[in-house]
């Protein structure tokens, strides 16, 4: 059975130093969601403060209307998968995958049929006698998953579980984990910092920087309509250039410092008005064009990486502004280094900021945990 | 919000083993400090410092400790690193033999090696007389400053040599590499890169040994004659029968004992705090194979010095299979010594198994919650605990031996005589092996597994006895049978503490060794040295590896 988790005006200090304050979260049942961040941003904090091994100093944590926060770890009915697996060095796969159940001195039968059940699942049974530093990687985070699952826990909670594999094991071990989760139907809270990892495994995202929670939304939400510049800048590649959003008869005009004017159509009705804005404009969202009289923002290219499907070019504006621009490569040459370019813009894809950073102008921004 | 106040049991833990240390270290060094400056009658007194300082032969006694030390850590020094050096650096036949033979060396009981080398060197010694009959060279004498050097030297040298080599396995053969790249090789490299990468070990190694010197008590007794050492005079102030009794003096000189060895100490630290760095090697040093004339001339250098050094062993296991004659040698051989060996000190060995396992069952208890306090519950009295729990380490045996008598020897807590108060000053001396191996095993240890156990529903208990305790096994045991053997060859403090009831195995070989009947020594010795072998053995099989560290 898996529940529902209500996070409510949780604070977390570490003597004075506060490292969550007041943080408010809901966390639907049966789905798979991630606490996305850069390191130090509070999201191993507030996961462990969930599992009970963090001290709580406010705020209320529910799983369904059950307040957990006096609940001993042990009585949480938790599955837990750490960053370095926590494998028990001293007992075989089996005994390990076992240990929970004998815990709650389920029947011999039960341990041993729920204990196979889970090992098939993982594909670890032909390990079962094995001791696990004989074990990869990728076969010790299997062993943590089946160890965590087998409990038939209310929630999953993950610690950047693939953080210790290499690239090719990490692509791979996130689609078993994903398919897993829909498996077995349980709601799995998810920690890592890989954005990438974030946006392939999870059903929703909590964006998080310095101990809150700067959106919430699936993948899709947060990439294309991220809630503010962190999270533009966070989620992808974004390049900011500064610029002015006008008023012209009536129409929202968005104009370039660098000197380019286009037309919005989806600025939010009480932000149409004269205010100096940051625009975020992902490296896909310009149109590269090598015709002179072409519209769009000047640049002169500096340099240019050819990677396969797509082609990255590095440029400079006029005013020494650096920025980025991906395009899908073509079959004729490289553009050439030094080329002057001139960018159009998907306008329908860019993004708009207040000048401060924190809210984006446009309309569509979904944030589940906006008040 | 409400908060659920639960009494855990490690804060009960904790102030019980804060108690023990409070009750049976810190009282009766406090003690100590207390009866070396007032007088009987109670009245503040510096006569005992005076008195020591006041005269030139106990000014002599402390002048010749440091003497005989320094000097023994300089001749470890030269022998102990060089040794490493081409033990870990070129291939050499035979290597692990030699080093299991280097580490029995390290384990036996310095007064047996004084004693063998006084039936080998001594006055009617055997190497002496053949050498004066073939060559007409009369040795310089072995009693006094020189015995003392030699013994010490040879007991103590491998632990530098042990030390090194672990501080040598963590040099990265890169390292080396680079430094032979940028034209850095053979001695230049010896002393520039590897040398200094050694230094931190080399000086825990220095203090290590000085400590060990400078405290030996065993050594300057048997084989110092008029050479009198610190630790000695600290007992005969105590004991003797013409200066006894004096106790004030005796706390007082064992009060300077302590300072001294605690200004080495913090002397050592400081130095080592300027060396401090952390090594680890993913490719180790590969050995190899010397040429030509070097090749021999290292094989002679690393046989000669474990032929010297393990030659008292061998000496000592030959004339317990002597035939004897009441106290005296006959031609042939014969099982005779180990008989009546067995006869007069069969207690003796039973008490060094009931004390020595008394010890260590208590040793290995105390080293495990020791370890969790300190690892696992960082607080200020945990921290404490820490602090005390090495206290021992600088301590010279003969005045811990001292202290607890003073302590004890008066209502309302009689231990003097027992059992009991032996145990305790062992596990006191021993603890700190234990501790320190078991905390480190611990410190590797991520807390993750215990949460891991905890979040599959194990209580705290369960997690403690069946995660942490069984993986911290390895560090648990190695360090228990290093603090074993040096149970079992244990003498400064139980010379202090027995009684006829409580002679164990190296008080009963003292005693023969002194009342002159080598036969009966030599077999009680052998005994010891077997032990001991055992023990390493099961040593090395349990932590897998030929590495003893102390």
């Amino acid at each position: 059975m898996s529940v529902c988790i209500r996070i409510k005006d949780a604070v977390k200090k570490y003597g004075d130093n506060t490292i969550i304050s007041d943080l408010s979260l809901d966390i639907k049942e049966g789905e798979f969601f991630t606490l996305l961040g850069p390191s130090g941003c509070g999201k191993t904090t507030l996961l462990r403060m969930i599992a009970g091994f963090n001290s709580i100093e406010g705020g209320d944590f529910y799983f369904n209307d059950k307040r957990i926060n006096d609940i001993d770890p042990a009585q949480r009915n938790i599955g837990m998968v750490f960053q370095n697996y926590a494998i028990f060095p001293h007992m075989t796969v089996r005994d390990n995958v076992a240990f929970g159940l004998k815990n709650r001195k389920e029947s011999k039968q039960t341990i041993q049929a729920e204990t196979d059940k889970f090992m098939e699942l993982m594909h670890i049974k032909e390990y079962a006698d094995r001791m696990p530093d004989r074990l990869s990687g990728g076969q010790q985070q299997r062993v943590a998953l089946a160890r965590a699952l087998v409990i038939k826990p209310d929630v999953l909670l993950m610690d950047e579980p693939l953080s210790n594999l290499d690239a090719k094991l990490r692509v791979e071990m996130r689609t078993v984990i994903k398919e897993i989760q829909h498996t077995v139907g349980i709601t799995n809270v998810y920690v890592t910092h890989d954005q990438e990892e974030a946006m392939a495994v999870s059903d929703r995202i909590a964006v998080m920087n310095q101990g809150d929670i700067q959106q919430v939304g699936t993948p899709k939400d947060i990439y294309q309509r991220p809630a503010n510049l962190f999270v533009a800048t966070f989620i992808g590649r974004s390049n900011i250039l500064p610029g002015k959003l006008k008023v012209v008869d009536g129409k929202a005009v968005l104009g370039f410092d660098a000197g380019f004017e286009v037309e919005m159509e989806n600025v939010l009705p009480e932000q149409k008005k004269d205010q100096p804005v940051q625009i975020s404009v992902r490296p896909e969202e310009f149109v590269l064009q090598t015709a002179q009289d072409a519209e769009g923002l000047k640049a002169t290219i500096d340099s240019s990486v050819f990677l396969g499907l797509n082609t990255h070019y590095f440029a400079h504006m006029d005013d020494g502004e650096r920025i980025e621009i991906v395009q899908e490569s073509q079959i004729d040459s490289v553009i050439p280094d030094g080329t002057v370019i001139r960018l159009g813009i998907k306008k329908e894809k860019i993004n708009v900021f207040g000048a401060d950073g924190a809210h984006n102008l446009l309309e569509g921004v979904r944030d589940d945990n906006a008040v | 919000m409400k908060k659920t106040k639960k009494l855990d049991l490690w804060v009960i833990v904790s102030l019980a083993i804060l108690g023990c240390y409070l009750l049976f270290l810190i009282y009766p060094l406090f003690n100590l400090l207390r009866q070396s400056v007032f007088d009987s009658t109670g009245a503040f007194t510096l006569e005992y410092f005076e008195k020591f300082f006041g005269k030139s032969y106990y000014l002599s006694t402390l002048w010749n400790s440091f003497k005989v030390s320094v000097a023994a850590t300089v001749i470890t020094l030269v022998i102990g690193v060089p040794l490493a050096y081409v033990y870990n650096m070129y291939y050499i036949r035979g290597r692990g033999f030699l080093q299991i033979i280097i580490i029995l060396c390290s384990m036996s009981a310095p007064f047996i090696g004084a004693y063998s080398w006084i039936l080998l060197l001594g006055n009617s010694g055997l190497i002496r007389k053949a050498i004066k009959s073939l060559l007409g060279i009369t040795l310089p004498s072995i009693y006094g400053f020189n015995g003392i050097l030699l013994v010490l030297s040879l007991q103590l040298f491998p632990l530098v040599f042990l030390y090194v080599s672990g501080a040598m396995k963590n040099i990265d053969n890169s390292l080396l590499e680079a430094s032979e790249n940028m034209g850095c090789k053979g001695a230049k490299r010896f002393f520039k890169v590897i040398l200094p990468l050694c230094m931190p070990t080399i000086l825990a190694a220095t203090l290590l040994v000085f400590m060990r010197a400078f405290a030996d008590f065993g050594t300057p007794l048997l084989i110092g004659q008029g050479y009198r050492t610190f630790p000695v005079e600290i007992y005969n102030a105590f004991f003797s029968e013409t200066a006894g009794g004096d106790y004030g003096f005796a706390c007082a000189t064992s009060v300077i004992a302590i300072v001294i060895t605690t200004v080495v100490f913090l002397l050592q630290k400081r130095t080592a705090n300027r060396f401090s760095f952390t090594m680890n090697a993913l490719h180790p040093i590969e050995r190899r194979k010397a040429k030509g004339p070097f090749n021999v001339l290292i094989h002679i250098f690393a046989y000669g010095v474990v032929a010297v050094a393990f030659m008292p062993q061998v000496y000592i296991l030959y004339q317990s299979f002597r035939k004897t004659s009441g106290k005296a040698f006959v031609p042939g051989y014969s099982l005779d010594s180990y008989r009546s060996a067995l006869e007069v000190a069969g207690s003796a060995i039973k008490n060094t198994f009931v004390i020595g396992l008394g010890a260590l069952a208590l040793i290995i208890l105390m080293a495990v919650l020791v370890a969790y306090l300190v690892v696992r519950r960082k607080n200020t009295a945990n921290n404490v605990i820490d602090i005390m729990s090495m206290l021992p380490y600088i301590i010279p045996g003969s005045v811990v031996g001292i202290a607890l008598i003073m302590a004890f020897n008066q209502k309302p807590l009689i231990l003097t005589g027992t059992m009991i108060i032996m145990i305790i000053a062992l596990v006191i001396r021993r603890l700190p092996y234990t501790i320190r191996s078991s905390v480190a095993t611990l410190q590797q240890i991520p807390i993750t597994v215990e949460e891991a156990a905890i979040s599959l529903g194990a209580s705290k208990v369960k997690t403690f006895f069946l995660i942490t305790v069984p993986m911290m096994a390895n560090g648990i045991i190695s360090g228990a049978i290093l603090s074993w053997v040096t149970i079992i060859t244990e003498l400064s403090t139980a010379i202090c503490l027995y009684t006829v009831r409580t002679q164990t195995l190296t008080l009963a070989i003292y005693v023969y060794v002194s009342r002159g009947n080598d036969g009966i020594a030599a077999a009680l010795a052998t005994i010891l040295s077997l032990t001991t072998v055992v023990s390493l053995c099961i040593f090395m099989k349990v932590s897998k590896s030929k590495d003893v560290t102390l």
